[in-house]
């Protein structure tokens, strides 16, 4: 047995290489990025020619860039609850009621996650025209939520699929009313799920260009600003703004990470 | 009398539901359905001198299959889906499959590094294929001082090649993750029942391993399709004029040229795709999980 997995593994050196090879193919371009952020010169040209935070001093200094940070938070602060209101009470529809057509309705609320996000930009923005309002925050804000709806109600849909309504029961028959029954059973089974989505909710957000691209008035979000930067031509601040964006990410999977598998329990 | 209270006794049974899931349906209605409806409407009309006119006709899809232009750009899109699907299926099911069967202790650090990238910008995973690719990028300079070439190489970037390399590198982790979770709810008695009735493992691979995971596999393909086809980031940072997809082409007709029935005609096109893409998943997954059982 011992020889027979030591020839496996001999044999498997191909498929270990081949994986290292493709996380290589992952990596290389994001380590790249914040070895350039360093870059004094403008360069790109190993070994860098003199390290310096210069970039990243350009980066502190940039007003519009903090003003189109800021707006993204506002967009974020605003997009999360709207994805919760419409999308919590929504999994919730599904699952206990016999709706007609209900898996049809599931359908399609998660047509926004596989239409291509510009497509889903320019049908709010058609709708928006229409009413005559007029595009701000608040349009990139309707196109989100209705762009990240799937994400909530998939989620929590499925944490209820998995949740024994019989606890709500006994919780019923032993003198607690619905709300109560609600917050002290139901909500602590779906709380990780509603964390999870928020987080991814947030992230999405926060990188979103495809519908953002259409429904933007003056103000503009981080990605958007951003894609103006790289039309003008590139400048190393960009670098800087990526390793930190990288580093924010990579700090926001390990929580999403934790409360999801909690979730999975 | 019996009616009337029939109906206030129904109103007060559903007064609380519908208070409660009511609004979340409108806004569904209202902001989703509603929405994309208004797409295929607008498909219809025309625009004259800068106004939308509702007047009902075909030209706009006419205009869009019948005319080479808008057709080949069509024709591109889909091809640079297909490819981009094709290349990153092997890759992403490389990782899934090494990551649900060999890694072991090491599982969870290489979902982590697979996953982290989908967290990170879009845009900046784009931008960098810039940085590398470019005329007076990383890859150039390298050649070009170490000697390897006199002339920056042009046919790094700007062209479907840099395209594909840059969707793959982008869409790998949405492709892997559908995998991975249809590999790991694989039960691994099935795969000790296959070694124990004398199947050599490439055989297990492919005779339980390969048909368990098809339902991830053709989530994965629809995932990784529809998204390349309609990405407009990639095709206008690194694409340049030959690299040109059906999303960049909307986006001038809702811009610059004013023609929004056209883009819109253009738009219910894609959908038209994508949603035939997504039903022939559905009839795979279905014929599939029909010659497992």
């Amino acid at each position: 047995m011992r020889g027979l997995l030591a020839r496996r593994s001999l044999a498997r050196l191909p498929l270990h290489a081949s994986v290292g090879l493709i996380v290589v193919f992952m990596y290389v371009p994001m380590v790249m990025l914040v070895l350039f952020s360093f870059n004094g010169s403008k360069l790109l040209l190993f070994p860098l020619a003199d390290l310096s935070w210069k970039w990243y001093a350009v980066l502190f200094a940039d007003h519009e860039l903090q003003r189109s940070i800021w707006n993204s938070v506002i967009v974020i602060v605003a997009v999360v609850p709207m994805t919760l209101a419409v999308g919590v009470p929504l999994a919730f529809a599904l699952d206990r009621y016999r709706i007609p057509g209900a898996a049809f309705i599931e359908q399609l609320t998660l047509v926004p996650l596989i239409v291509p996000g510009l497509i889903t930009g320019l049908a709010i923005l058609i709708v928006v025209k229409r009413m005559g309002i007029p595009l701000s925050l608040w349009t990139v804000v309707l196109g989100h939520s209705v762009g990240w709806l799937p994400v909530v109600v998939s989620q929590v849909h499925a944490r209820l699929r998995r949740f024994d309504r019989r606890l709500e029961e006994a919780s019923l028959d032993l003198g607690a009313n619905p709300w109560q029954t609600f917050r002290r059973v139901t909500y602590p089974s779906i709380r990780n799920a509603i964390l999870g989505s928020s987080l991814l909710v947030m992230t999405l957000s926060l990188n979103e260009v495809a519908i953002t691209f259409f429904l933007t008035g003056k103000d503009n979000t981080m990605p958007m600003h951003i894609w103006s930067m790289l039309r003008h031509g590139i400048t190393p601040e960009i670098n800087a703004i990526a390793s930190l964006s990288i580093l924010i990410s990579a700090a926001a999977v390990v929580i999403a990470l934790r409360a999801l598998r909690s979730n999975e329990e | 009398m019996t009616r009337r209270a029939d109906t206030s006794v129904v109103l007060r049974r559903w007064r609380g539901p519908v208070l409660v899931f009511g609004p979340p349906f409108l806004f569904v209605l209202a902001f989703l359905v509603y929405p994309y409806l208004t797409v295929f409407e607008n498909s219809f009309y025309r625009v004259a001198d800068y106004v939308v006119v509702r007047d009902f006709n075909f030209d706009n899809f006419e205009r869009a299959i019948g005319g080479e232009l808008y057709r080949r750009v069509l024709y591109v899109s889909a091809r640079i889906g297909v490819i981009v699907t094709l290349i990153t299926l092997p890759l992403a099911y490389l990782l899934a499959y090494y990551a649900a069967f060999v890694a072991r202790r090491w599982r969870h650090l290489l979902y982590f590094l697979v996953v982290t990238p989908l967290w990170t910008s879009f845009l900046l995973r784009v931008y960098v294929w810039k940085l590398i690719l470019g005329r007076t990028g990383l890859v150039n300079n390298v050649l070009t001082s170490t000697g390897a070439v006199d002339e920056p190489l042009s046919f790094l970037i700007y062209n479907q090649f840099s395209v594909c390399l840059t969707l793959v590198y982008i869409l790998l982790p949405f492709f892997f993750l559908p995998i991975y979770t249809s590999l790991e709810k694989i039960d691994p008695a099935y795969l000790e029942a296959s070694a124990d009735l004398g199947a050599p493992p490439l055989r297990t691979l492919i005779r339980v391993i390969v048909p368990l995971s098809m339902p991830g596999v053709i989530t994965g393909a629809i995932f990784t399709f529809c998204l390349s086809f309609g990405d407009f980031v990639a095709p206008a940072l690194v694409g340049g004029p030959g690299g040109l997809m059906v999303s960049n082409v909307i986006i001038s007709q809702f811009g610059a040229a004013f023609d929004w029935p056209f883009g819109s005609a253009l738009a219910v096109l894609v959908l038209i795709i994508v949603l035939a893409v997504i039903a022939l998943g559905s009839l795979a997954e279905k014929k599939s999980a029909g010659a497992v059982a």
